[in-house]
């Protein structure tokens, strides 16, 4: 059997590269350093060496700011964007759930995925399994980020 | 030799990948496999599979016949004095693994050094990192150009009596670069070092001769030359490997044993503990056949790779002036590695796919080399072999224009 029937291997590059994801590849938001962050996580990428920085400052049990920052190609980037622009302002049990919710989606898990938002124009990831290291590098780092606010 | 009938030879590359015919330039990663390596492998199972060494029947002899003459042929294609000196390992990391356990443990002491080059792979990198960190010796880097040259004329601050090690790739799978073997090899026996060559980049591509670089060790991988995967060759020379403890304990590898001790067997098998990739041996014997016979020789190979880069460096060149090649302009293996502008070699890498053109995307095992002399965390890479053509070139410069189109759009 060749590739291309394999529906797994149909690449098809406006599911990757949906529209807000682009947007957010290209006006990348929670973009820097915060002056006064609780807590900072550095991440890598070993295969492909792309590396991101998430900053949080909590309060009362709430992301009260988050920062990103880092190098990566578009999918990692934007998804730092959405990500951070996602969880601000929730409680630290909802942004858990929340990126559990996400990482459901991009394991290809049926359901219902409307809460995540913008964070949907990740789903398509899912059909590339070298590119989903990408969208999950922030995930990993806010997590990080989280479970040292509550060990 | 005629291109277009060897490509008749491989089944792989006649598909369509998502909807365009497939072009193949990741051959650094790992090659083809013509229709003969995987008939060979084939009749091995159908007609005489059987434990090597141990069986007293007819297949047995069959297989152990087949292992053998595979090592008589890798042993000439390097041109290595004996085959005895050709030891049969997984792969180029394991060979170079096993020098660096077997021999590098035994002659090691602490402020003893290493010599290495900048561009080594991983796999020539680390196992020196590990055996320094045991042994109490000390990494040293030669001074090179950013082009991946070696800068001959400063070699001698760091190749010094302290050196009792210098490891090298022959080319390097980032940047293409040929490095002078036999320069490095004389200025190393000066001094009384031993030379290990990395040949994973250079076996598959150019004649090689062990005896004319007069190097101590070289490993390669017989999946990066058409062969099989898991099948690797160390050469090394006599005397060096005969006062080498095995690296690896087990049937075959002894002559006689107590329950306290053990006796080791002759060269190669000392180095040889279980079972061996039979099939895998039976099969780079056939890729050797194949180079020889059908390719008509290795040098074939070089010539039509310099070719294909040459083409590749002066399409890419007026068809982009954002691209940016890494590495020497002249005296380089089929190996491009660039950028393309600002984007990520991961969103080159996946919108080529999509129009069927397959290169490599990521820091191809040289993190080093791409932080602190590239300084880029990532490069793609187009990496070319004897099946492939001009045209496939071209496909991929049409592509590069797709990716350019496509996010020109969105960034
Ligand atoms: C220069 C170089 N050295 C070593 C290796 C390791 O080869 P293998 O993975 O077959 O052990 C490679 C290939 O990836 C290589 O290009």
């Amino acid at each position: 059997m060749s590739l291309e029937h394999d529906p797994r291997y149909a690449v098809n590059l406006n599911e990757l590269y949906k529209q807000v994801l682009m947007d957010h590849f290209a006006r990348p938001r929670n973009k820097g350093r915060l002056d006064e962050a609780d807590f900072t996580v550095h991440l890598e990428n070993p295969t492909c060496g792309d590396t991101i920085e998430v900053q949080l400052k909590v309060r009362d049990g709430r992301v009260e700011d988050v920062r990103w920052q880092g190098h990566g190609c578009s999918i990692s980037m934007a998804s730092a964007s959405m990500t951070t622009q996602a969880i601000k302002g929730k409680t630290l049990a909802e942004a858990a759930q929340f990126l559990s919710r996400c990482r459901a989606m991009i394991k290809g898990e049926p359901g219902d995925y409307k809460e995540l938002g913008e964070l949907q124009a990740l789903s398509g990831v899912a059909k590339f399994p070298v590119r989903v290291k990408c969208a999950t590098l922030a995930w990993n780092a806010v997590e990080e980020g989280l479970k040292r606010v509550q060990p | 030799m005629n291109v277009e009938r060897i490509r008749q030879d491989f089944p792989i590359l006649a598909q369509l990948v998502n909807g365009k015919p497939l072009v193949y330039l990741d051959n650094a990663a790992t090659t083809q496999k013509p229709r003969q390596v995987i008939d060979a492998i084939r009749r091995y199972y159908e007609e005489y599979n059987a434990n090597v060494h141990r069986s007293i029947h007819t297949l047995g002899e069959r297989a152990t016949a087949a292992y053998e003459e595979a090592r008589a042929k890798v042993a000439a294609f390097i041109d290595a004095p004996e085959p005895a000196t050709c030891i049969f390992v997984r792969n180029a990391s394991e060979g170079l693994n096993l020098v660096a356990y077997s021999y590098g443990m035994q002659v090691l002491r602490p402020g003893d050094e290493i010599l290495l080059s900048p561009l080594e792979h991983h796999s020539n990198l680390v196992p020196w990192q590990l055996v320094a960190r045991r042994t109490g010796a000390r990494l040293r880097f030669m001074p090179m150009h950013p082009d991946g040259t070696l800068d001959l004329e400063r070699l001698p601050r760091v190749l010094t009596e302290r050196t009792r090690i210098v490891a090298v790739a022959h080319a390097s799978n980032t940047l293409g670069a040929i490095l002078p073997v036999k320069a490095i090899t004389e200025a190393a026996h000066a001094v009384g070092a031993v030379v290990v060559v990395d040949g994973a980049q250079s076996v598959p591509h150019m004649p090689v001769s062990v005896r004319e670089l007069d190097v101590d060790f070289l490993a390669f991988s017989g999946h990066k030359m058409m062969g099989p995967m898991g099948i690797g060759v160390l050469y090394g020379k006599r005397e060096l490997l005969e006062r080498m403890d095995p690296f690896l304990g087990g049937g075959e590898m002894i002559r006689s044993v107590t329950y306290e001790e053990s006796t080791w067997n002759d060269l190669p098998w000392k180095f040889e503990a279980g079972t061996p990739n039979v099939e895998g041996a039976v099969g780079l014997a056939a890729a050797i056949d194949y180079i020889n016979e059908v390719v008509g020789g290795v040098a074939n190979i070089q010539r039509h790779e310099h070719d294909l880069v040459q083409y590749a460096m002066r399409r890419l060149r007026e068809a982009f002036p954002e691209i940016r090649i890494y590495g020497p302009e002249e005296n380089r293996a089929g190996i491009l590695a660039f950028t393309f502008g600002d984007l990520h070699p991961h969103d080159v890498a996946t919108v080529l796919d999509s129009e069927g053109v397959a290169i490599r995307a990521g820091h191809h095992c040289t993190m080093p080399l791409h932080r602190e002399v590239l300084q880029v965390v990532a490069t793609n890479r187009a990496s070319f072999y004897v099946y492939n053509t001009r045209e496939d070139v071209d496909r991929l410069v049409e592509a590069l224009g797709k990716v350019k189109e496509f996010f020109s759009h969105v960034a």
